[in-house]
């Protein structure tokens, strides 16, 4: 899986660290310049070196697997090489198992995310908006807050009948803390003079959260989204390794397991891409729920 | 769409910022009335309230003494018959340049076809015709500016106050703006309370100048403008102008002068 860098056309923020807040986006004067938003041209050759070093690092891969290098602090003798991968992953693509692990892994990083999207949005609105409500909410989210989400993995199978819900719990605390910081941020960061501009012409409470508070901390709770997907994936894969019984983390551990080495980086592969596709996602469904965002950002 | 009356109305108002060891009297016992169809300025140095005489006429800020009322009913906290247009940019972002001008009417809870056509009026009257669907910050400041205007005329006001709408923009595009709201207020005579700083705009705009004292801020004079309507930048060299213009610049510098004294 290579990290390409992703098209220009993304509108959030680039990622933070899981639950570090975003750094507050100031309303800089407005000018008039206006820099036309082209992507940079990468020339042939640019885009050659990248795929030499790509390819120079498989093939590093392949020497140092097909070898048995032993560096002693680190050694390769059962790592599988890319060939034997590459057979493995068209195995695995081949088999009805494959759709299996994938629903199953994709429902509980869906279902912990959904649940942490609307508590976290819901509190963060609150909670920015209110010194009551912060008062009276933040304390205990406080206190649980640096208690990473695979720390609650064996509370959470004592809490929850089924295992299915503990690991979608699991992954609900991961994404919970990324999402509700950045909105709470991105209601605090709000403008007061469009508020106070809404409030004269007739806005109230809750026309003045539909239409004011929301749409302005957006872009933030955008980027809180885009990290607690990252999280939500991060926590499931360690949930199902230890409780699963079907998903990509459980397919990667009980190949380990079974001593079927190629599998593991089968795996892997797949978790990555899935969780760089849902976090294009909701990038990309950020993008078309603020379409004047992009048209702002040169003005910046 | 011509809005009934419009008398604006503050007897002995006192205004203070701040609490404890911290307040700070702003305005004291200020008389301002301005009739239906007026145009009053408010012209003064700079930091002697202005801005916040403007926002408690607005229902912003509440009188520590004193009274306001609109048409002879007493005032306390936003009336929707007053319309506030910023000194700097307050439309929404996310909502188009329509949107934006139909605001009010959505939160007065008008049908989507009622304030489209509201909207579209509006738009034409302040010359923005065809930009409907374009979001603010695909405009330039004067434009912005113009949007303000529609937007709070939408609501039909009988009460304009601006503070400093146009002080953001370069002299020429404020010019055109002055006389672009003396056309919109000859259509419309919607009573208005125009703060600035700018003694020009002042003479130009206003029926009458009303020049503040430095912090508190009392009235120090109030200078009818004896120059016909319909006006046009060409006034501002005439002799009666320029006259005034002399009156206003020797008791502005004068109260300026006194407050850095009284600084010292």
């Amino acid at each position: 899986m290579s990290l390409a860098p992703v098209p220009t056309e993304v509108v959030v923020a680039p990622r933070v660290m899981a639950e570090q807040r975003t750094p507050q986006r100031r309303r800089a004067p407005r000018t008039r310049v206006r820099v036309p938003r082209v992507p940079p041209r990468v020339s042939v050759g640019r885009w050659l070196t990248r795929g030499l070093s790509l390819a120079v690092g498989m093939a590093l891969w392949q020497w140092a697997a097909s070898h048995h290098v032993d560096l002693g602090i680190v050694q390769f003798r059962n790592v599988p090489a890319p060939t034997e991968v590459a057979v493995a992953a068209a195995g695995l693509l081949a088999s009805p198992k494959l759709a299996f692990h994938v629903r199953n892994s994709l429902g509980r990083v869906l279902g912990g995310f959904a649940g942490a999207t609307v508590v976290g949005i819901g509190l963060g609105l609150l909670i920015g908006r209110w010194k009551r409500a912060a008062d009276l909410l933040l304390p205990p989210l406080e206190v649980i807050r640096p208690i990473p989400g695979v720390a609650w993995i064996p509370l959470a199978i004592l809490m929850f009948p089924s295992s299915e819900l503990s690991m979608v719990f699991i992954t609900f605390m991961g994404a919970l803390f990324p999402i509700l910081l950045n909105t709470i941020h991105g209601v605090e960061g709000l403008d007061a003079r469009l508020v106070a501009g809404a409030r004269t012409l007739g806005a109230r409470s809750f026309s003045l959260f539909r239409e004011v508070i929301l749409p302005g901390a957006m872009p933030s709770i955008v980027t809180g989204l885009s990290i607690g997907m990252g999280t939500a994936w991060f926590c499931l894969v360690t949930a199902e390794m230890i409780s699963g019984q079907y998903g990509i983390g459980y397919y990667t551990w009980e190949s380990y397991n079974l001593q079927r080495y190629p599998d593991i980086v089968v795996g892997m592969l797949f978790i990555g891409l899935f969780g760089m596709l849902s976090s294009l996602a909701v990038k990309w469904v950020g993008a078309l729920l603020m379409p004047w965002y992009r048209l702002r950002e040169p003005a910046r | 769409m011509t809005a009934p009356a419009g008398r604006l109305t503050a007897r002995q108002l006192t205004l203070a910022l701040g609490s404890g060891a911290a307040r700070q009297l702003v305005i004291e016992r200020l008389t301002l009335d301005a009739a239906p169809g007026e145009i009053v300025t408010v012209l003064g140095p700079s930091g002697c309230g202005k801005s916040t005489l403007l926002s408690a006429l607005a229902g912003l800020v509440a009188p520590s003494g004193g009274t306001l009322s609109l048409d002879d009913q007493p005032l306390d906290g936003p009336h929707p018959a007053l319309g506030l247009v910023f000194q700097q940019n307050t439309l929404l972002p996310w909502k188009t340049v329509e949107d934006n001008v139909a605001f009010g009417l959505k939160m007065r809870g008008q049908g989507r076809r009622a304030r489209r056509t509201a909207a579209l009026e509006m738009l034409n009257l302040v010359g923005l015709s065809g930009l409907g669907d374009r979001y603010p910050s695909q405009l330039s400041g004067g434009m912005q500016q113009r949007v303000e205007i529609a937007r709070v005329l939408v609501n039909q006001p009988r009460v304009l106050l601006m503070d400093e709408p146009f002080a953001a923009l370069d002299a020429q595009t404020r010019l055109m703006m002055q006389e672009l709201l003396l056309e919109i207020w000859a259509r419309v005579r919607v009573t208005i309370v125009f703060v600035t700083h700018d003694i020009d705009e002042a003479i130009l705009l206003g029926d009458r100048v009303v020049v503040l004292t430095q912090r508190p801020g009392r009235i120090r004079e109030t200078l009818p403008v004896p120059i016909a309507r319909p006006r046009r930048a060409e006034v501002t060299t005439s002799a009666a102008f320029t006259d005034l213009k002399r009156r206003c610049l020797a008791l502005v510098r004068e109260e300026t002068l006194q407050g850095l004294a009284a600084a010292n």
